[in-house]
């Protein structure tokens, strides 16, 4: 650790944040000086977001104190912190795509003169703040939805300046951009430190941490780790520090190799609006790990085998035959279920009862195959099967706890006997016993002979679980590991450290 | 940079003039084909006065539905704004300016109404103000049968009916309310923040726009411009008339022409210039198809399937922006 | 369980829940014994049959609304549609009572083609249905005088009228029992049957979480569209009975339509989708009837029936939301 650089613009001093009786932030120190680029590095739920949300006025820390030169401040909200000089680029734009770029820079406060907006003057103002930045293509008069990505970042870089801005929070700033555009917001980034600004730089990829940063924060499982100068540590290191949990809980036993079957699903060269290019097999009877951070393409793929979003390019195979999955009827008729990532608006009909949750895709599809008696009484014994606790049958679904809930959706789903199941986060927001019990169910559908696709962002359950793991980023498959990897190695392959693994 | 330059950024002219012209061009030839004239003295000046109260409410409509809203009482208050009006005249000279100014503030009370119960309860904006459009209904259906009071007579030749060469003074006031509209759309805060809440309330909220207060205003706008038309049917009619308002079908036209008129249902996007257009399209069908002589409820036939069309063709284009 | 009992109350104890009976029954209770006081006649078995013989088109009405709002849209339609079925019909028949079945299986299947067009246009072009309904209103009413040249032409059959003004004469206890009373019960039975069933239940899945639903492989424009053709169907029902109790004219069924969502959403149906059912709306339909019913005995000007309305909806929106918000 170095020390910090004298009369830090940002400190944060022992910031906590628990929700739901879960602890998110615990005791997180970290401060910025001015004409710093201080980067904050971490796995997916090490509490970046939630870290940067406290910075921005969005969530009130349960504990801690946070400075700003010096002063201490207290944010009741984000335009709290926006008037105490504290900017925050989401990944989302907050603009708006009819407006102007002087119309979004200004939006809530335009210049006026004589109680009307000085358009003028607005033009103007804008056009120099672009230029204080090195932006001068930019027109000020030009529609924000007409802009490219990076130009829009731009805009809204300008809008927190606007603000008088000190401090600048850049949440993975990258994510959305073309190769060429990251050398843009690089010189923009070098231009805003001379400024004096302080940035807040979170990112998951370490090559841009790198070039960018003076000091990096490494966060894990809301604690901080540690923080170090960049020109001091490496790759190799940062990996070393955002992973290492223990593999405390228990997971259900692998499978064997005789329990591995025939391939069921071959994915080749396929791709769409977000994949590209990507080659997967699933065999029967196997649990097939997804690994990746966040937008890396990991739901886009089970929601193109679905049929939600299908591929539009590439071929895939179901038990050697080609079949198109076009829409989630035609998934479904093949033989596959989806347990959607966000289970309260694509999981639940929240307002219906456990029952007719649990009926819900059977009803629709397969209504006609089998006696409304006989499926009901089927369906009530999945319902008993998987132990959804502490409900009747006939409570409203929006009462039942994540867990109870994500017991009736797979129910719903084994309701139609399928042979190929994806997982999109099955256990996110889910309490500890009721995961393990979501754990036991995927293994004992894999040992039945399913063949089970699960995209975990919580490494221990993807290691634990997976019998092989496929790690994707930026829309392409990265590489392959086997049962046994380590979390640095998924980690190296999600974050780009290493160059596209042996397949 | 001169004001000029201002014009690559704001909205092409909106497909509608195209439209518009398309249409009084086809329409002129049809017309002169049965041996017509579209464009003659008496032709211009009734299409010019049915625009004129169409567009009064909907250069209204365009306002909320800008700001994500919508109003459906309008035709209410219409036909409850030329009673105020005609009743509180009572055939005087006397009594035109209170008696305006009773009908403008009756009409801003229900857009208030509106505009509280739509952001305060958060009920949704078809519903709440269909509520306070049939309570309204339920008022005028109670309380009258027919025609009530009389319009003062300096209205009836100012507004009503006095021209300016073929341009009804009504059509001046609606180019007039157009201007203002426009202007505040353009130039004050609230036209900024107002397509900022129709845009997404949520980048409004933390810009540190009062998306409620905005809402609310640009409802009483809404009613004020409805109230209007109202004092301007009283002036046409030369009394008040407690069903003018749905029978214009004020609330659906009014819409349709927002819409036509290039602006976004879901808000955000627009402005009242196209709004105008849309106006004055489907008064050009109404004038193509008097001249026509086409039958008065084979013409309601045509509305009702252009309103769908138009909203449906909308509707599509949106779909494929965001595909 | 598939039970049902053929009355109009549910014997089953209605729980109480969001979107449950019992606030109706309640609601209904008070106001019978208000009428009660005010007119005991009223509760003799022979006028509360009539009674409910009269209330039988709204009711259907609503139970017709009631799947177009429970899966998340509106119908504004069925007034105008009421209205044109019984120009229609008395155009057609023209008093030839050999017309009556083909003319009535003809307005079945218009009722049916109006609100598939309704459906269909809202399902796959994308339009809010409150301006497909709109629009098909203004179409509807226009088409429907051009074709009559601005009077109702022709007159209804003895047989056609009978539905909706004749009654099994002699019941013992009850007296007369309406036709239309008995139409409605049939109906009333199927509709509730058709919400258990599995379209039923998928319907209201559609309204309260189309996402949901489509991720579990519903066809939500098919399950919407199906909703405004049952919409649809049960006005053509309606307008038989209403055309045979007060006869063929252009206001036939002006203003059904709001009726029809007062008493959906006065029976605790949430607008939006997914909450309520099908009795409530029913019951919801007969408490609005039973209120107006009063409100006459009181001498309330029948003309402020739009005001009553509009109050309900907004009191129930706003209760909903307070109660949403207060959460």
């Amino acid at each position: 650790m170095s020390d910090p650089p004298p009369a830090p613009l940002l400190t944060l001093r022992g910031i906590g944040k628990s929700f739901l009786g879960v602890r998110v932030l615990d005791g997180v120190d970290l401060d910025v000086a001015p004409g710093e680029v201080h980067a904050v590095v971490g796995e997916n739920g090490a509490g970046k977001s939630t870290l940067m949300k406290v910075v921005s006025g969005g969530y009130a820390p349960d504990g801690g104190t946070i400075e700003l030169a010096g002063q201490p401040r207290v944010f009741r909200g984000p335009r709290d912190a926006q008037r105490a000089g504290v900017g925050i680029i989401h990944q989302e734009f907050n603009l708006l795509p009819e407006r102007t770029v002087a119309e979004n820079v200004y939006l809530g406060h335009e210049p006026v003169r004589r109680g009307l907006v000085d358009r003028r003057e607005m033009l103007d103002r804008t056009t120099r703040l672009l230029a204080s930045i090195g932006e001068t293509a930019l027109p000020a008069d030009a529609r924000v939805g007409r802009l490219g990505v990076a130009q829009q970042q731009v805009v809204e870089i300008a809008k927190a300046l606007a603000l008088d801005a000190r401090l600048l929070i850049m949440d993975e700033p990258t994510a959305a951009l073309a190769d060429h555009e990251v050398e843009l917001l690089y010189g923009l980034v070098r231009r805003l430190q001379q400024r004096g600004i302080g940035l807040l730089y979170v990112s998951h990829r370490l090559t841009e941490v790198f070039d960018l940063s003076t000091r990096i924060t490494v966060l894990k499982d809301g604690r901080r780790v540690t923080t170090v100068d960049t020109a001091a540590t490496t790759a190799d290191e940062l990996v070393r520090h955002m992973v290492g949990r223990e593999l405390s809980s228990y997971y259900p036993e692998r499978a064997a190799p005789d329990d591995i079957g025939p391939v069921r699903l071959t994915v080749r060269d396929a791709g769409n609006r977000k994949l590209r290019g990507v080659d997967l097999q699933l065999r029967a009877g196997e649990v097939l790990g997804i690994g990746g951070l966040q937008g890396s393409g990991r739901s886009a793929l089970a929601r193109a085998l679905f049929g939600v979003a299908p591929f539009t390019t590439g071929d895939v195979t179901l038990d050697g035959r080609p079949v198109r999955l076009r829409s989630p009827r035609a998934a479904m008729r093949a033989g596959i279920a989806y347990v959607t990532e966000d289970r309260k608006s694509e999981g639940i009909v929240p307002r219906q009862s456990v029952l007719d949750n649990a009926l819900l895709a059977s009803r629709a599809v397969f209504a006609a195959r089998s006696g409304r008696a006989a499926r009901t009484a089927r369906v009530r014994e999945l319902l008993a099967a998987v132990e959804v606790r502490g409900a009747g049958d006939d409570q409203e679904i929006r009462f039942l706890s994540g867990g109870n809930q994500q017991k009736v959706v797979l129910a719903r789903w084994l309701a139609l006997d399928p042979r190929i199941l994806l997982f999109d986060e099955p256990t996110r927001g889910i309490d500890v016993g009721a995961k393990s019990a979501i754990h036991d169910l995927v293994r004992r559908l894999a040992r039945d002979g399913a063949a089970v696709l699960m995209i975990s962002s919580d490494l221990p359950e993807l290691l634990g679980m997976s019998d092989r793991i496929v790690v994707m980023r930026d829309g392409r498959i990265a590489g392959e590991l086997p049962a046994g990897a380590s979390e640095e190695d998924v980690v190296a392959l999600a974050v780009g450290t290493v160059r596209e693994a042996a397949l | 940079m001169s004001a000029l330059s201002l014009l690559p950024a704001r909205r092409p002219v909106p497909g509608v003039f195209v439209a518009l012209g398309l249409t009084l061009a086809i329409g002129w030839l049809v017309v002169l084909v049965d041996g017509g004239h579209l464009f003659n003295q008496s032709t211009t000046v009734s299409l010019l006065h049915v625009a004129a109260g169409l567009g009064l409410v909907a250069v209204g409509q365009t306002l909320v539905i800008l700001g994500g809203s919508l109003d459906l009482s309008v035709a209410y208050v219409i036909s409850l704004s030329t009673l105020v009006a005609a009743e509180t005249m009572n055939g005087s000279d006397g009594g035109l300016l209170p008696a305006i100014g009773l009908a403008l503030a009756v009409s801003a009370g229900v857009g208030l109404l509106n505009g509280l119960l739509v952001t305060k309860l958060r009920v949704n904006a078809f519903i709440a103000t269909l509520g306070v459009g049939l309570l309204l209904k339920g008022y005028l259906d109670s309380g009258y049968d027919g025609p009530a009071g009389t319009t003062s007579p300096t209205l009836v030749q100012t507004l009503g009916y006095q021209r300016v060469g073929p341009v009804p003074v009504s059509f001046l006031l609606l180019v007039a309310v157009t201007g203002a509209a426009w202007f505040a759309l353009s130039r004050t805060r609230f036209g900024h923040h107002l397509v900022a809440v129709g845009g997404d309330p949520e980048v409004a909220r933390l810009s540190g726009v009062r998306n409620d207060r905005v809402l609310v205003t640009a409802h009483v706008l809404c009613s004020l411009c409805a109230g209007l038309a109202g004092i301007y049917l009283a002036s046409r009619l030369g009394s008040g008339a407690p069903r003018v308002g749905t029978e214009g079908l004020y609330d659906l036209e009014s819409i349709a022409a927002v819409v036509i008129g290039g602006t976004a249902l879901a808000g955000g996007r627009g402005g009242v210039v196209g709004t105008v257009g849309g106006v004055l399209l489907l008064a050009s069908i109404d004038a193509i198809f008097n001249q026509l002589e086409v039958d008065a409820f084979f013409k309601q036939v045509i509305r009702g399937a252009i309103i769908i069309a138009a909203v449906a063709v909308y509707a599509r284009r949106a779909m494929r922006k965001a595909a | 369980m598939q039970t049902v009992q053929p009355r109009f109350l549910p014997l089953r104890v209605p729980r109480l829940r969001p979107g449950g009976v019992l606030p109706i029954l309640a609601i209904l209770a008070v106001l019978l014994v208000l009428v009660g006081i005010r007119q005991p006649d009223f509760l003799a078995p022979s006028s509360l049959m009539s009674f409910l013989g009269r209330s039988a088109p709204i009711i259907l009405l609503a139970a017709g609304q009631y799947f177009v709002i429970v899966s998340g849209e509106f119908d504004l339609s069925v007034g105008s549609l009421v209205t044109a079925q019984v120009v229609v019909a008395a155009r057609l028949i023209d008093g030839d009572p050999a017309r009556t079945w083909p003319v009535v299986l003809l307005l079945l299947a218009f009722g049916a083609v109006v609100g598939l067009i309704n459906g269909l246009i809202t399902t796959r072009l994308r339009v809010p249905s409150f301006i497909t309904t709109l629009g098909m209103f203004l179409i509807l009413v226009g088409a429907v005088y051009l074709w009559s040249d601005g009077a109702p032409k022709g007159g209804l059959s003895e047989e056609f009228r009978r539905f909706g003004r004749r009654a099994v004469e002699d019941v013992p206890v009850l007296g007369r029992v309406p036709y239309a009373l008995l139409v409605l019960l049939v109906l009333a039975v199927l509709a509730v049957l058709l919400m258990r069933s599995d379209f039923g239940r998928t319907l209201v899945a559609v309204g309260d979480n189309p996402r949901t639903a489509a991720l579990s492989g519903v066809r939500v424009w098919r399950a919407r569209t199906i909703a405004f053709v049952l919409s649809g169907l049960a006005a053509a029902v309606a307008a038989i009975l209403l055309g045979g109790y007060s006869g063929v004219s252009f206001q036939a069924g002006a203003g059904l339509e709001f009726g029809a969502i007062t008493a959906v959403v006065l029976g605790g149906v949430a607008l939006g989708g997914g909450r309520g059912s099908v009795v409530g709306a029913m019951l919801g339909a007969l408490t609005l009837e039973l209120l107006f019913a009063l409100m006459n005995f009181y001498g309330v000007s029948g003309a402020l029936r739009s005001t009553v309305q509009g109050a309900i909806i907004l009191l129930a929106v706003a209760v909903s939301a307070t109660r949403s918000s207060s959460r």
